[in-house]
């Protein structure tokens, strides 16, 4: 642990661990993804999945509090690199001119800070029940959490709705730089793969938002097709 | 042709600078970018003014002391090319030209444009090197290296060390440099007993000096004037950090 503390606190070790729990968020948001589309499979579908995971116990804390810690390390690297580099240039330029800087390369931080408020948003809404409680905590017909009614219910207010896909083109902006660069980081780069790493990447976060956006856009523009038993 | 040029001036390191506006007039398009600070030099110190100091020496683009960033850009609008061997038939008729030093922490200004880069010196002397006797000229063929090897060592080893990496940074991060200097004796067998000891010194030293990290923006490469390649931050990346998961002693024992 002594050794993992020292590399940590070194340049690249710090821009590792940076990247080996954007990796790991990374695989979780596809995840997720790939769960909630069971929305489109209708009630049943959708809230035998969030039975299975509620049923999972001890299992579903040590994965939540899982997730929460890397997302943590991610945040406090994230904060801890960005205070070097802002000292490491304390008088600008006055002219300055960009030749590889993308927006998204550049707005790192700012995307990581608005992906970090959807999630207290989105953990306030669906997993607390304080945002929309009126959706919140109802049985479907086999008395289960009815996951599905609460989603369809608050996806058809246009406000929350257009929130969650500002979010998530905001996080496809993160990904977009983040996914690609992690292989960088981590030294996982070579000319016969650099090519294929990079449009795979930007690939499964184009597909990321696009699915995460569906989900919201189709219940507030067709609800209709979204019934509840 | 002539030009209006907004130089940093300031006197020392201490001291704070500020863009001043001169007039660079009867300037040949022919004249390289030094040259044509020269000619203002000589009007300046014919006029009784304070000419403006800068870095130069081999002015062929080889020797790395050229630093300037010309309109937001470390070596000027030419790619490929150090700013000693940019010509002024590259400008336009009458064109403001922005002139400031490179800024880092690490790279303090003596000057007006000119930058102290000895942390890149110390950089080096933390494992640039091999320190093996060389002895005379080996026997040809007596040590094989491949083709492909020599020509990726030979493009890493192409650095010149002039910094313009770090001053097109946005975090002014030096891990082109350092990347550089660690896989041109990576890829060769000569460099091969230190090299985990070379990755760990050479980065650890990078960190000392202030620099900060990089965020795979690839500014540095867009700038280089020897188009080195952030493929080698990849590959020091690699080596850095299978050294300081895999050896033995403390990474903080020097």
């Amino acid at each position: 642990m002594k050794r993992f503390w020292e590399i940590f606190g070194t340049s690249i070790g710090c821009k590792a661990v940076m990247a080996v729990t954007g990796l790991l968020l990374f695989l979780f948001v596809i995840a997720h993804l790939l769960g909630n589309l069971l929305v489109f499979a209708g009630q049943d579908a959708l809230n035998d999945y969030a039975a299975k995971l509620q049923g999972l116990g001890a299992g579903l804390w040590i994965a939540r509090l899982g997730l929460l810690a890397i997302f943590v390390v991610h945040i406090y690297a994230a904060f801890r690199l960005t205070r070097i580099n802002a000292l490491a240039r304390p008088e600008p330029y006055q002219k300055e001119e960009s030749i590889n800087v993308t927006f998204a390369s550049r707005q790192m931080l700012a995307s990581g800070l608005v992906v970090l408020l959807f999630v207290i948003y989105h953990l306030l809404h669906f997993t607390l029940g304080v945002i929309d409680s009126g959706a919140f905590g109802r049985l479907d017909a086999k008395g289960r959490h009815d996951v599905y009614a609460m989603v369809v219910q608050g996806f058809q207010n246009p406000f929350l709705s257009l929130t969650y896909v500002f979010a998530m083109v905001v996080l496809g902006l993160h990904l977009w730089h983040g996914a690609p660069s992690l292989f960088q980081t981590l030294g996982l780069k070579h000319p016969a793969w650099e090519t294929c790493i990079r449009r795979t990447c930007q690939t499964v976060v184009a597909l990321v938002v696009l699915g995460n956006c569906l989900m919201p856009l189709s219940i507030l523009f067709l609800h209709e097709s979204f019934t509840s038993k | 042709m002539n030009f209006t040029l907004y130089i940093w001036r300031q006197r020392n390191a201490k001291s704070k600078g500020k863009m001043v506006r001169y007039r660079a007039t009867d300037i040949s398009p022919d004249m390289s970018f030094l040259e044509m600070l020269d000619k203002l030099n000589a009007d300046l110190a014919a006029a009784g003014e304070e000419p403006v100091a800068f870095d130069h020496d081999c002015r062929e683009g080889i020797c790395g002391t050229c630093s300037l960033v010309v309109n937001g850009v470390a070596h000027g609008p030419q790619r490929a090319t150090t700013v000693c061997q940019l010509h002024m038939r590259h400008f336009k008729e009458g064109q403001e030209i922005w002139i400031e030093p490179f800024r880092a922490r690490a790279f303090p200004i003596v000057r007006d444009l000119v930058v102290d880069r000895s942390a890149f010196d110390r950089i080096t002397q933390a494992g640039g090197f091999i320190s093996a006797n060389t002895g005379p000229a080996p026997d040809a063929n007596s040590l094989l290296v491949p083709k492909e090897e020599v020509s990726t060592a030979m493009s890493a080893a192409a650095c010149i060390g002039c910094g313009a990496c770090v001053a097109a940074c946005p975090n002014a991060s030096a891990m082109l440099f350092v990347a550089a200097k660690i896989s041109h004796l990576a890829h060769l067998p000569q460099g091969q007993p230190e090299r985990r000891r070379r990755a760990l010194s050479m980065v650890r030293a990078m960190d000392g000096e202030g620099f900060g990290n990089c965020t795979n923006h690839e500014e540095c490469e867009a700038v280089c004037p020897k188009e080195i390649s952030v493929r080698f931050i990849a590959e020091m990346n690699r080596d850095y950090l299978r050294a300081a998961l895999t050896t033995a002693e403390p990474e903080t024992a020097s």
